[in-house]
């Protein structure tokens, strides 16, 4: 007799959920994933928690039966993040009476996670993917953990998409569960991978009846399993069209529960009630997804635009919004940043005004009110926005010659606001979206642009007597500009507030390091929406004083709560987390020799590298977050993103074919050896030392069994006796660009300014990528027999690592020199360094080659004292400044 | 299948009482807690009952006899304490392996004095595992509820460390109990894998949880049915509830135990309420009654005292548990 009593699936938060034959279809809540919610993964980045547990818990209200929580996203500690998320949901009753589905991609955050729940959940996910030995290792532990366990139908070859790839998957994974790991069976949840159909492609027609015949024998042959999944993805390419999308995942989940899915991740609110459905469109939307008729796609299209035309965007609307009023019309044009009709309405608007400017102040500014209001209620996103000022900037450009005739005076400006990405800095995507926000919210805005010295923005600020000092600035040391920027302010008893942005400064950074050197005000604005809240706050006088004042005492609260907290990390000395470093096995490893050895110089045509953009950074830049591809099909965000990337592949297009940027680097290849455990010396063909890189170790004491890492331990130590190898690179796309987005600026075009530099910044991370996998199958060609797919590359499944010197795992600004020098960087491509130690073109990358099979990214995090002293003197530089350049990474 | 789970199938095994309320009758000293080993030792150490394991043994074998002498199949080793967590209090961290190995030690030559003198009825030992002083899943800081005093990973080497000093002392059976935070079980069953998997044994693990009061939950906030989803992902010999409530207050809170599982059932309650003076004062005949009723509802396969019993009540307890058939589990 069994011992154990299990015979569906049952799970438990404070409370239990029982999955029986009988059970309606789980409903999961996927609101709180960082990946799928732009909402939720700003709160997690700034720390606001408790707003945070309000989303977890409005879904819990709303009826979600388990919440999945996903904390997978670059900028953030993963680890750190669930744990946190975790330990305060199980504090908050009313959330936690409902099982975790704890979602990553990443073991280590899976495990965190499960260390802190103490309800049985469910780990989403584990697959074949990488293998038995790993699939069988982490089974074992969420058993010992005590979880249930979501499986991918995912294997060494990758995802299955046939019904007999489906079924041989899933049934090898149950077998070796079920008979190797001892899994219970009740705890086997299979993902057997929704796609999307009525694409128009042939090999997707079949993917709905796929996963129907697959879910069904899954319940016929693998005994107790359940079947789970992502219902949203099978209407991919209906997005847009919502009464299509709600129809077929109704329909789709009708004829999946008959199948046997017994639970998902369905959004609510985009499900028609299966009954309701227009007879038509069902039958239409079943032939589809049941693949009932060769022309079922063509079909159900041709119908789709006949209840497109109900909703707001089809034809018919465009023919009917020319029949409102005028100022009707003119919103219209610029909440939906139409530009065809602006002039035309313009003109008709001065007209009847007495003075041109009257159509500025009272015409248009109503409607950008109306996108002001949308934006800030997360109504509107920012590539709107972005479109919204263009259309407002044409418009004031067609009436500037009647307001300087009338000569009556100047156009009542909310404020003037000074923007500058400080020196030694050049990045400005961030900075030009706020500067185009503002300038729609009637902010007169004077723009210095990038690299900046601290002496011209004192002198413009006073000349021009700005009301507002807006900074920017995306590298490190670009913190330490702004302090002294605000010194010298404070110094000449200037009292004009400051606005602080930009991809490395935050609220604890503005607060305990800028805003005690300056008497006047300093406020960190985390993200454009909030730019023209604080800058009006900041102006009106009925607002300012207080404002002013909650601002001051906020951040003194947030300072003494930063410096009061004893962070409860422990430091091992740098003697000691030497003695703990990442050990290799040097005596069984033989380093693969490179074909190639030296330093040589590429170029690229671009079309060569289209295929190897990471597009979701790309969106992250327009502050919109989610996944590519997954975020065209966001519920939120997915008709924006969708529009804007189609504007940007008709960009990029233009770019390829009349070559508007180069694509050029710069790489080497040299014999190296790690020395002195942290530095790595690198010589040439015949053993003269020519460079040594320094890196920095991690220092926080970790559990037990985890290393202290430095990139170091991925070279082989000199006295091992093994001839090791690594590389370096500086790559380009940065030139012309600026040159295209000033013509895109004189032609008030701000949105294609914008993408352009964009695009830019992601052709030279793919030129990277490209330059990478021909290193490792080619130059070095230690991978040769690599075959990735270009998913699996921008994943970064392949072996060896190309970390970047500004970056989590080599912070060190300093190191960029060296490389330069070692390649003869500028020479050879033209990309300088300023004097932060930023590249210009700002479009260009830089970093090392790291072969070893185990070398992988990690984060310094936070190093000691001690560690400073002995890099400063390893640097050959005084402990002052090397704790300047060290500075965001040294423990407090 | 190991002699436990035999005689599980044959009868209702009963459970000792009361170590503390036995312990408490000798009234020991300070000087009595040190014993001539620890008489330097630089910190109090009254109070740590573990510790009378190594300074009063004869006393801990005595009181473990009189449980025997009732009627007892099994007697819990006298460990409740007996992590570096729990020691820290004592600054005895080191001597946490001894404490156990010695404890399990003693109880097994009792247990087997017994067996010897009468084999028809075998007696076992349970190492006692208890749930430390600290919750992995609340804060102890009501301004910080994301806080933890203690983490998984503390509690699991911590109490691996105890089981395999139980193991190794001569157990034969683990009971997890008096779980007020089924984080630190699941804690503590994890260690238990470990170390099973490391020696390639099996031994009988044994879970028992705490519903503290009337709301009807643990103390971190799950239900009855909640706890027992949450515990149940490795093999078990028994699910049951011991401590904080009396036999009748407990008794709703086993039938629904009872209702959602096929596991064997275990039960050992306090001897009632505390009264004013915080003595419980629950006649041997009383308790008697009351789990009488229990195994009129065939709720029982394993049943003892925690807080307040004493040898007269198990006696008792043994008398009645003698006159029914176990609990029948239903093939799952």
């Amino acid at each position: 007799m069994s011992r154990t009593n299990k015979i569906h699936l049952q799970l438990s938060g404070l409370e239990p959920l029982l999955v029986t034959e009988e059970s309606i279809f789980v409903n999961v809540g996927e609101r709180t994933n960082v990946t799928g919610s732009r909402k939720f993964l700003r709160l997690i980045k700034e720390e606001k928690y408790e707003e945070a547990l309000d989303i977890a818990r409005n879904q819990v209200e709303g009826g979600a039966q388990i919440i999945d929580i996903n904390m997978d996203e670059g900028m953030l500690d993963g680890v750190h993040a669930m744990t946190k998320f975790l330990n305060l949901i199980a504090a908050e009753p009313d959330i936690a009476r409902v099982p975790i589905m704890i979602d990553s991609s990443k073991w280590e955050i899976i495990e965190a996670g499960l260390k802190v729940i103490q309800g049985k959940g469910v780990v989403n996910s584990i697959s074949l993917k990488e293998g038995e030995q790993a699939f069988i290792h982490h089974a074992k532990l969420i058993r010992r953990y005590g979880a249930a366990v979501i499986v991918m139908a995912f294997d060494e070859v990758g995802q299955a998409d046939t019904y007999e790839r489906r079924i041989e998957i899933c049934k090898r994974s149950y077998d070796i569960l079920v008979n190797v790991v001892q899994f219970p069976a009740a705890d086997i949840i299979f993902d057997p991978n929704i796609f999307p159909v009525g694409t128009g492609m042939e090999e997707h027609r079949r993917n709905a009846v796929d996963f129907f015949k697959a879910t069904a024998w899954i319940r016929e042959n693998l005994p107790l399993a359940n079947i789970s999944g992502g219902v949203s993805n099978v209407s991919f390419s209906f997005r847009g069209n919502d009464k299509v999308r709600e129809a077929m995942h109704s329909a789709f989940l009708y004829h999946a529960i008959q199948h046997g899915m017994t639970m998902g991740i369905v959004n609510p609110e985009m499900l028609e009630i299966y009954d309701e459905i227009d007879p038509t469109l069902l039958e239409y939307v079943e032939d589809v997804l049941l693949d009932r008729r060769d022309d079922a796609t063509e079909r159900l299209l041709d119908l789709a635009e006949s209840f497109k035309g109900e909703s707001k965007t089809g034809e018919k609307a465009v023919q009917e919004w020319r029949n409102g009023s005028l100022q009707d019309r003119l919103t219209h044009s610029l909440v939906k940043g139409v530009d065809e009709f602006i002039e035309v309405d313009v003109e008709e608007a001065r007209l009847q005004s007495e003075r041109a400017i009257d159509v500025i102040e009272v015409n248009l500014m109503a409607g950008m009110n109306v996108v002001g209001d949308l934006f800030g209620s997360g109504k509107m996103f920012l590539p709107q926005v972005v479109k919204s000022a263009r259309v407002m900037k044409k418009a004031v450009a067609y009436l500037l010659p009647f307001i300087e005739a009338q000569k009556d005076g100047q156009s009542a400006s909310a404020g003037k606001v000074l923007m500058a990405t400080v020196k030694g800095d050049v990045h400005d995507i961030g900075k030009n979206i706020v500067a185009v926000v503002l300038g729609c919210n009637n902010f007169e805005i004077i723009d210095l642009g990038v690299m900046v010295p601290p002496e011209r923005i004192i002198e413009t600020a006073v000349r021009e007597n700005v009301d507002i000092i807006g900074l920017s600035g995306l590298i490190t040391p670009s913190l330490d500009e702004m302090v002294y920027l605000a010194k010298e302010l404070d110094k000449l008893n200037i009292k004009i507030p400051i606005m602080i942005g930009g991809a490395t400064t935050s609220r604890a950074h503005t607060a305990v390091k800028i805003a005690p050197e300056y008497k006047d005000t300093v406020v960190h604005v985390n993200d454009a929406s909030r730019a023209v809240t604080v800058a009006s706050n900041l102006l009106q006088a009925e607002t300012k004083a207080n404002y002013v004042k909650a601002i001051r005492e906020e951040y003194d609260k947030l300072r003494d709560g930063y410096l009061n907290r004893s962070r409860e990390k422990n430091y091992h000395t740098i003697a000691g987390a030497r003695q703990n470093k990442r050990a290799l096995d040097w005596q069984n490893f033989t380093p693969v020799k490179p074909n190639f050895i030296g330093q040589k110089t590429i170029e690229v045509p671009l079309e060569a590298l289209v295929d190897f953009i990471d597009w979701t950074p790309f969106f992250q830049s327009w502050q919109l977050f989610g996944k590519y591809p997954a975020i065209l099909n966001d519920e939120v965000v997915g008709t924006e993103a969708t529009k804007l990337f189609t504007d940007a592949q008709s960009m990029l297009r233009q770019m390829v074919d009349e070559k508007w940027v180069e694509a050029k680097g710069v790489f080497g290849i040299f014999p190296a050896n790690t020395v002195n455990d942290d530095d790595i010396e690198l010589t040439d063909a015949n053993g003269n030392k020519i460079a040594q890189f320094l890196t920095l170790r991690q220092q926080s004491q970790k559990t037990a069994g985890a290393p202290n890492i430095a990139l170091a331990d991925f070279i082989a130590p000199k006295d091992s006796g093994k001839q090791d190898y690594m590389g370096c690179f500086c790559v380009t796309t940065g030139f012309g660009v600026d040159e295209k987005a000033a013509r895109f600026e004189q032609n008030l075009d701000d949105y294609n300014a914008i993408m352009v530099k964009a695009l830019a910044d992601r052709f030279a991370e793919a030129l990277a990528e490209y330059l990478h996998l021909r290193v490792r199958k080619e130059f070095w060609g230690y991978a040769a027999d690599e075959k990735l797919s270009n998913s699996e590359l921008i994943a970064e499944d392949y072996k060896g690592i190309r970390p970047a010197p500004g970056y989590p795992a080599c912070p060190d600004h300093l190191e960029k020199p060296t490389i330069f020098e070692l390649l003869d960087v500028t020479n050879q491509i033209g990309v300088t360094l300023t004097e932060s130690m930023a590249m210009w073109p700002a479009s260009s990358v830089s970093g090392y080659y790291f072969a070893h099979p185990e070398s992988k990214y990690f984060g310094l995090g936070k190093i000691k004292e001690d560690q400073v002293a002995d890099y400063a003197q390893r640097r050959g530089i005084s402990l002052e400044e090397a704790m300047r350049w060290l500075g965001p990474n040294i423990a407090d | 299948m190991s002699p436990v789970e035999k005689a599980l199938q044959q009868r209702i095994l009963v459970l000792d009482g009361a170590m503390g309320t036995m312990l408490q009758r000798y009234n020991f000293s300070e000087e009595d807690f040190r014993g001539e080993r620890f008489k330097d030792f630089p910190h109090p150490l009254k109070g740590n009952n573990d510790l009378l394991s190594l300074t009063q043994p004869e006393a801990i074998k005595d009181v473990h006899a009189q449980y025997f002498e009732a009627g007892a199949d099994i007697v819990e080793t006298n460990t409740f304490s007996g992590t570096t967590i729990g020691m820290a209090d004592y600054h005895m961290e080191d001597l946490v392996y001894e404490l156990n190995y010695e404890s399990a030690r003693l109880a097994r030559e009792v247990a087997d004095a017994y067996t010897t003198k009468n084999p028809t009825q075998p007696r076992f030992v349970a190492g006692s595992i208890g749930p430390t002083n600290r919750t992995a899943s609340m804060s102890p800081d009501v301004n910080d509820p994301g806080f933890r005093a203690v983490t998984f990973d503390e509690l699991r080497i911590a109490y691996k460390q105890q089981v395999e000093a139980l193991i190794d002392g001569g157990s034969d059976i683990l009971l997890v109990e008096t779980i007020f935070d089924t984080l630190n079980a699941k804690a503590a069953l994890f260690a238990i894998e470990e170390v099973k998997e490391e020696r390639h044994l099996d031994i009988p693990v044994m879970v028992s949880g705490t519903i503290t009061d009337a709301s009807g939950r643990t103390l971190s906030g799950q239900t009855v049915e909640a706890f027992l989803i949450s515990i149940q992902h490795i093999d078990l010999l028994s699910i049951g509830f011991n401590c904080a409530l009396g036999a009748d207050q407990l008794k709703p809170y086993l039938k629904r135990l009872a209702h959602n599982t096929t596991l064997n059932i275990s039960a050992h309650p306090n001897a009632g309420l505390p009264n004013a003076f915080g003595q419980y004062d629950q006649t041997p005949e009383e308790m008697q009654a009351l789990i009488k009723d229990y195994l009129d509802d065939n709720l029982i396969n394993i049943i003892g005292g925690c807080c307040g019993t004493t040898p007269n009540h198990i006696r008792l307890i043994a008398e009645v548990a003698a006159q029914y058939q176990p609990r029948k589990l239903q093939t799952a």
